[in-house]
Formats: structure tokens, sequence, C-alpha cells
């Protein structure tokens, strides 16, 4: 997500002022396709079933990976370049949806795809799949951390301060910074698991 | 409806704070890390004195988060049980499923114990940082002065 928060705190007071949009910290409306998702993950668990496991980790892992990687090097750079106003909106609109979208995708690629390692005997020692992915649930790791520790909590905080009736440009400024400056790391990783995935599918 | 006002000098944005959410980040890469070394061993029984001794690290720091958190006064309480107690319900549930795919898969004794002691540690850190973040940008109740610094406890 490089540019996305790239909103001077100076500058926005100078922006036009625009109408902005109710925000929805967490879309409600999300919350009952989410309760599906992570049913049907369950449920993929607790019957182990192959296709159905392959399809939570394919879907989940090429929707979370493509996704970052199109934000951060498509979408944030387009939105650093649009005007105070407009970065301000979507923001606004992008950043709810996100909230609900990605830990879904996350905990429905990693829980169906350690699952599928084990029913597919990938994490035995005798695999030869075994270290890449080891090395796989490092780079997860790291990703997890900047995810959780850094960006989520950014991520709602600005959502909290646009909610007020005077959010501070200062505020959403320091927070969105998180995401320029984890943005090359994550870019890193998600390459890193692309090439370790497809490995590990053709070993 | 209106846009976003000018930046004034914050004072929300210029206090300090104790490191709580730093020290929570680190307690969050410890379990992360005592996860990775239990799942790298699955279906063997891992050994787990690195997992111990780990997560007892990451639990004192959690430990020494929340007494920090407790410590901040003026503070937006009302802003940070808010997010606390819903992330908290999120996160159990993640917890919930990671522990569940460990119990289906026969981990026993020990070691899900261990797994389940790193997953409420994993449940707890992340509500926290995530309402600690938003309770510090946020005015505390009330308060409308300028803020004190409480990045060294009294």
């Amino acid at each position: 997500m490089t540019d996305v928060g790239n909103i001077q705190a100076g500058a926005v007071g100078t922006a036009p002022v625009a109408a902005r949009p109710t925000i929805q910290v967490v879309p409600l409306k999300g919350l009952p396709i989410v309760a599906v998702v992570v049913a049907f993950v369950i449920a993929s668990i607790a019957g182990n079933w192959l296709w159905a496991l392959t399809f939570c980790h394919v879907v989940g892992g090429g929707l979370w990976t493509a996704i970052d990687l199109f934000v951060g090097l498509i979408v944030g750079p387009i939105l650093g370049r649009l005007s105070l106003a407009a970065r301000a909106e979507f923001t606004a609109r992008f950043m709810p949806k996100m909230v609900l979208l990605m830990p879904t995708l996350v905990l429905m690629t990693l829980a169906a795809g350690f699952q599928l390692a084990l029913k597919l005997g990938n994490l035995s020692p005798a695999s030869p799949n075994h270290a890449w992915l080891v090395v796989s649930f490092c780079v997860v790791g790291v990703m997890a951390v900047i995810a959780l520790g850094v960006l989520e909590p950014a991520n709602i905080a600005v959502l909290f301060e646009m909610r007020k009736p005077n959010p501070d440009g200062a505020v959403i400024a320091t927070l969105m910074r998180r995401f320029v400056l984890t943005a090359g790391v994550t870019g890193v990783m998600q390459v890193a698991t692309l090439i370790i995935m497809t490995r590990v599918a053709t070993l | 409806m209106s846009g976003i006002p000018a930046a004034a000098p914050s004072s929300v944005l210029s206090r300090r704070f104790p490191p709580v959410a730093e020290l929570t980040t680190v307690s969050l890469g410890l379990v992360v890390i005592g996860g990775i070394l239990m799942a790298s061993y699955a279906p063997r029984r891992p050994p787990l004195g690195a997992p111990v001794a780990i997560t007892v690290a990451s639990a004192v720091l959690l430990l020494a988060s929340a007494y920090l958190t407790s410590r901040v006064r003026p503070f937006a309480w009302d802003r940070f049980f808010l997010v606390f107690r819903w992330a908290l319900l999120a996160y159990v549930i993640s917890a919930g499923m990671i522990g569940f795919a460990f119990v289906k898969d026969h981990v026993r004794g020990a070691p899900l114990a261990v797994v389940f002691v790193m997953l409420v540690i994993f449940a707890l850190d992340v509500p926290l940082i995530i309402a600690f973040t938003v309770a510090r940008y946020s005015s505390p109740a009330g308060y409308d002065g300028s803020l004190p610094d409480v990045s060294q406890p009294a």
C-alpha cells in the first residue's frame, strides 16, 4: 500500500472541502459472508476434504498475494497522484472493506494450507518439500507480525480518526506512514511466497 | 459534513506514551516464532524447551504491556475497551480455529498445552495493540486541556 497514506498533514487542511462519507469501521453487511467462509474452512479441516482444503488454500492465497501486490504496486501510486479530497474519500470507502477482507483471506489460506500440508505429507521430514514449507512459515510469520502488529492497528486507528467530526490530518498522516514504510518488506515477502509455493507444487 | 480540516499542532500526536505497542508486537513476534517451531515438527512430537522459553518471554512482555497500559492517565479508556472487546472476539475465533486444527491433527498433552498458551497470548496481543493504537490517538473523554507526557511510569 505504497502511497495510500501520502496525505500530508499541512496540505490536508488546504484541500477543497468535500462531503465525507459516513465511515463504518467494520462493514456489518460483510460479516455473514465472513461467517460462511470461516464455517467452510472449519468444515474442510474437520472433514479433511482434499478438494475443499485445496480450494481454500489456493483461492485464499491467490487473492491475498494478488490484492497485496496490486494495492501496493498499482493502486497506491495512483492514489498518491489524486487530489487530497479524492484520496480521503477513497480511503474512507476502501479501508473498511480491507478490515474484513484481508484477515479472512489470511485465515482461510493459512488454516487450510497447514492442514493440506499435513494431509499430503509435505511436512514430513522425509518430504523434499519440508524445508520449503518451513521457509514459507517464516515468510508468513514476518508478514503476520507486520500485518497484525503494525498495519491493522494503523488501519483501524485511521478509520476511527476519520469518523470524528474534525479529523486530525497530522494523526492520519502519521499512521499512514506505516504503510509506506512496510510496503517494500511485504512486497518482497509476497514474491518469496509465490516462488516457494510454485516450487512446492512442482517438486 | 465537512472535509478534513487543517492540522493544527496536535496534543494527541505530540504526547509520548510508554512503548506498549512495541512490546506487544515483540510478544506477538515471539509467539509466531514459537508457533513456527511447533508447526515445523508436525506431525512429530516437537521438543518443548525452546517453545516454552519463548512462550514465557512472550507472556512476560504481554504482562508488562498490560501493566504499562493500566498506568496511563489520562487515557481514552472508553475507546480502548470498545475496540479491545470486538478485536478480542475476532481473534478468539482466529485462535480457536488454529487450536482446532492442532486438536484435529492429534496434538495432545504438553505440546497441546504449549500451543494453547501461545494461542491465548496471540488472542490477547493483537487486540491490545489495536486498542492501544486507537486509544492513544483519541482524546480522553471530557479532557480538554493539554495532555501530559506519560512515557515514564509515575
